[in-house]
């Protein structure tokens, strides 16, 4: 595929999700009309990016889209939740085509084709007699012939263009041009403005206290002209003001620049710099010009004034080059945006962190033979070298550092599709979309999250005469949530349906085989038995979930990345899903342990504290913190070291999933900068060991997971308590 | 304000607001500085505010210059100036390197 055309489909992709974005919010009830305008703006650049990568096919469709959107920003037609599903899957359309294009297929096939005519016919229906029923899909060119009456059409500026000369005396009286430029952005946005000084006389003659200045502004607002005009109240003696509303027709620029004192060809760049006219629009008024100072030549007569010419002609004004306009928009808007953005292939970023991962490793190992050398100097230099392979680790994997929210705003959509299609009432709402994790779990936790928001829809949520009876409010809540809690990012899927039926599914879990019936389990553990292999509790299925392959799904997804999750469910007050993962996959600081010989690695964000291990019992797997009971494990016996305990233990207090445990080893070794190495397929099924690493001595030394340990440490103590509990 | 007038290209530090309310003298300054000198340079690193009488005789300045073959550098700019010229779009019309920082390119389209 063409380089030029993927950058396009990229982007496309991206404006389809500002639209989306967009749209959602106005349906909400956003009434911004930036909103609305952002939603244009977006659908306008795909036409025309989709124009110049010859995609005529995306071109056409999303013009239909263009001019609904025109329609409702010139308040022609209003805001419905049915015009706006129209338009929402107009979008899901574009997308669909971007996927041909994206497969190399230029023209859709007869199916696709069919369903695009029949949305845009269903959109056209919105707009009333605005637009011809009998009317094919408008291509540009078509619809532009029907401009041929209006004289000299229309041109594709969708800005105010204000042309202002102020008075001599402004500045005398105390006014200032430029706070009234500066009040005039509380109306909108200076798209672009020049300023005039062409009025300045000779210096002797030049009063420095008069003011000789103009400016052309492209001016983006929503005000009305009266608005604008209000503005330049203050000043309006001696002020010569021109305003022009968008899309006017290229008459009346024609005219402004004839009035306008300066020459006229300065003004026409100037014009056109400011992104008012394109420089076709400009030179179709010029060539008229010159025929008419041709004709001055011949019969002596003065040229008649470029306006009139257009006008008499009812010279139709050729369809304006889109690539022009399209290219002008990006430069003004996205400018700023790229001055601080650039594309990076994610294969480079990966392939950089697999390089800091190994100068972490070497860094290491020269530290280590500095150390044993004993040369201070040495010693010294690899010490500082260490700390900036530390900082160069820091940015390297923050570069890949990503925000959530781009991911959570993409069940605005789900959760609107989902509410209409089983006729519930659901309100979602997001928090924490600000949170960073590393991009590779972003794409990775895409699926498990969406089965787990369609689960608390479906499943979770009660119907609304349900709800009503229970005394809750109609529409149901789902929350996504993102924070992060200890060196890991919590994301919580929390709905405010029926919560968990645990009587229900004892019995299906009893019925599956998964428990024997006189096994007694903790609330929490009955409920996390949904995310045994082959459970389903929904009587019937819909095509939302039900078909008992979701939840074991979901945690084998989030287990593949490090990660876990649980669920915390009260009846009849709601559920609340709780996936845990780790902040990146690559490189992480650890606390490096012994025991014997062998080394390990914790991840230093989880550890509390440390502290010597004083007259623990032997048989005894907890101990006395502060007044505070801490299970604790021995990764001697864990990992059956077989050799002797030395004279004097260590505790390291770790702390996971909101849990406190201990882990006993013989000695503490400090910090270590821990680049992770999975561990193969053979040691997948190993509990407590979450990977391996490399020490700067060449030993391996094995990442312990805190998370399953901690658990093991706690779960052995409820064990053996229960165990006593019995007994008596 | 301070002027080296020895060699053929002068130095002039503007140390003053560059607002309506000097500009009278500003404009005497202005003008006198570029009599003996073939290039100027201009220092606006300390001008605290300027309104758009300022920025007038600026550009005032600067035509006087190309009128008489002269080359008048602004060699540094307080952010007041950087500032105003930025919301003007006029850099360009000065062609001076403005020392910004490396996000904010000069607007001249």
């Amino acid at each position: 595929m063409e380089e030029i055309l993927s950058v396009f489909i990229q982007e496309a992709r991206e404006q389809l999700t500002e639209m989306e974005a967009g749209l959602m919010r106005m349906e909400q009830g956003d009434h911004d009309p930036e909103t609305l305008n952002g939603v244009f703006r977006a659908a306008h650049t795909i036409k025309g990016g989709s124009g110049v990568v010859e995609l005529g096919m995306v071109e056409k469709f999303t013009h239909v889209v263009e001019n609904a959107l025109d329609k409702l920003r010139n308040n022609e037609i209003g805001v419905s939740s049915g015009l706006i599903s129209a338009i929402l899957n107009c979008v899901d359309h574009i997308n669909a085509l971007l996927d041909l294009a994206a497969n190399d297929q230029a023209e859709a096939d007869p199916d696709t084709q069919a369903k695009g005519d029949a949305l845009a016919n269903e959109l056209r229906s919105f707009l009333g007699g605005a637009v011809a029923p009998s009317a094919k899909p408008g291509a540009p060119a078509e619809a532009a012939t029907e401009l041929e009456t209006e004289g000299g059409g229309k041109t594709m500026n969708d800005c105010w263009h204000i042309s202002v000369r102020f008075g001599r005396d402004v500045l005398r009286n105390g006014m200032d041009p430029e706070s009234i430029l500066r009040y005039l952005l509380s109306l909108g946005e200076i798209v672009h403005i020049t300023t005039i000084s062409d009025a300045l006389p000779e210096a002797e003659e030049m009063d420095p206290e008069s003011c000789y200045l103009g400016f052309e502004i492209n001016f983006r607002s929503h005000a009305d002209k009266a608005a604008i005009e209000k503005v330049f109240d203050f000043v309006r003696d001696g002020c010569e003001l021109h305003i022009l509303p968008p899309y006017s027709k290229l008459a009346d620029y024609i005219d402004l620049i004839a009035h306008l004192p300066e020459e006229t060809m300065r003004l026409g760049e100037i014009l056109v710099k400011s992104g008012s006219l394109t420089q076709e629009e400009l030179d179709e008024g010029l060539a008229t010009q010159q025929a008419g100072a041709a004709a001055k030549r011949e019969d002596g007569t003065p040229p008649p004034q470029l306006g009139e010419i257009l006008i008499e002609q009812h010279m139709v004004q050729p369809e304006i080059v889109e690539a022009a306009v399209t290219k002008q928009k990006q430069i003004s808007e996205k400018k700023a945006d790229e001055a601080r953005l650039i594309r990076v292939h994610a294969d480079k970023l990966d392939h950089l962190i697999d390089l800091v991962g190994e100068l972490v490793i070497a860094g290491a190992s020269a530290n280590l033979l500095a150390q044993k050398s004993g040369q201070s100097t040495l010693v010294e230099a690899t010490s500082v070298l260490s700390r900036l392979v530390e900082s160069i680790r820091d940015s390297a994997l923050q570069l890949r550092m990503v925000q959530i929210g781009e991911t959570f705003n993409r069940f605005n959509r789900v959760v609107r599709d989902t509410a209409k299609e089983i006729g519930k009432e659901i309100e979602l709402v997001i928090t924490g979309a600000e949170t960073e994790l590393d991009k590779s779990v972003v794409e990775k936790i895409g699926d498990p999250l969406m089965h787990l928001v369609r689960n608390a829809m479906d499943h979770g949520l009660e119907p609304t005469a349900v709800r009503l009876a229970k005394g809750k409010p109609a529409a149901g809540r789902v929350e996504l949530n993102a924070f992060h809690d200890s060196g890991s990012i919590v994301i919580e899927v929390v709905d405010d349906g029926g919560g968990l039926p645990k009587e229900k599914i004892r019995v299906k879990a009893i019925e599956k085989g998964i428990i024997s019936e006189t096994q007694t389990l903790s609330d929490q553990e009955i409920a996390n038995l949904i995310f045994e292999a082959g459970f389903s509790t929904a009587e019937k299925v819909t095509n939302l979930s039900g078909r008992g392959v979701g939840m074991d799904v979901v945690r084998r997804n989030i287990q593949a990345l490090r990660g876990t999750v649980e669920v915390h469910s009260q009846e009849n007050v709601g559920s609340r899903f709780i996936i845990r993962l780790p902040l990146t996959l690559a490189i992480i600081d650890g606390f490096l342990v012994g025991v014997e010989q062998s080394s390990f690695v914790i991840p230093l964000e989880m550890v509390v504290e440390c502290m010597e291990l004083q007259n623990a019992s032997v048989d005894r797997n907890y101990l006395n913190l502060r007044g505070e009971v801490l299970p604790f494990v021995r990764l001697r016996e864990l990992f059956e070291v077989s050799s002797e305990r030395p004279g004097r233990e260590n505790v390291v207090v770790v702390k996971a999933g909101g849990r406190k445990a201990g882990i006993v080893v013989d000695v503490l070794q400090g910090e270590f900068q821990t680049v992770i190495k999975p561990l193969g397929g053979l040691f997948r099924h190993l509990r407590g060991i979450s990977g391996s690493t490399i020490l700067g001595s060449g030993d391996v030394a094995l990442i312990l997971d805190v998370q399953a340990l901690a658990n093991l440490a706690a779960g052995a103590e409820e064990h053996a308590l229960a165990a006593s509990g019995a007994r008596n | 304000m301070n002027t080296t007038a020895n060699s053929p290209s002068g130095h002039l530090a503007i140390d003053q607001d560059m607002t309506i309310y000097h500009a009278e003298a500003l404009k005497s300054e202005l003008l006198a500085s570029l009599e003996p000198h073939q290039v100027i340079e201009l220092d606006l690193s300390r001008v605290s505010q300027i309104d758009t009488a300022g920025i007038q005789l600026l550009m005032l300045t600067k035509r006087e210059c190309q009128k008489q073959d002269k080359t008048l550098r602004i060699v540094a700019h307080s952010p007041a100036v950087h500032e105003l010229m930025d919301f003007f779009n006029i850099a360009g019309f000065f062609g001076d390197p403005l020392v910004i920082p490396a996000h904010m390119p000069p607007n001249a389209a």
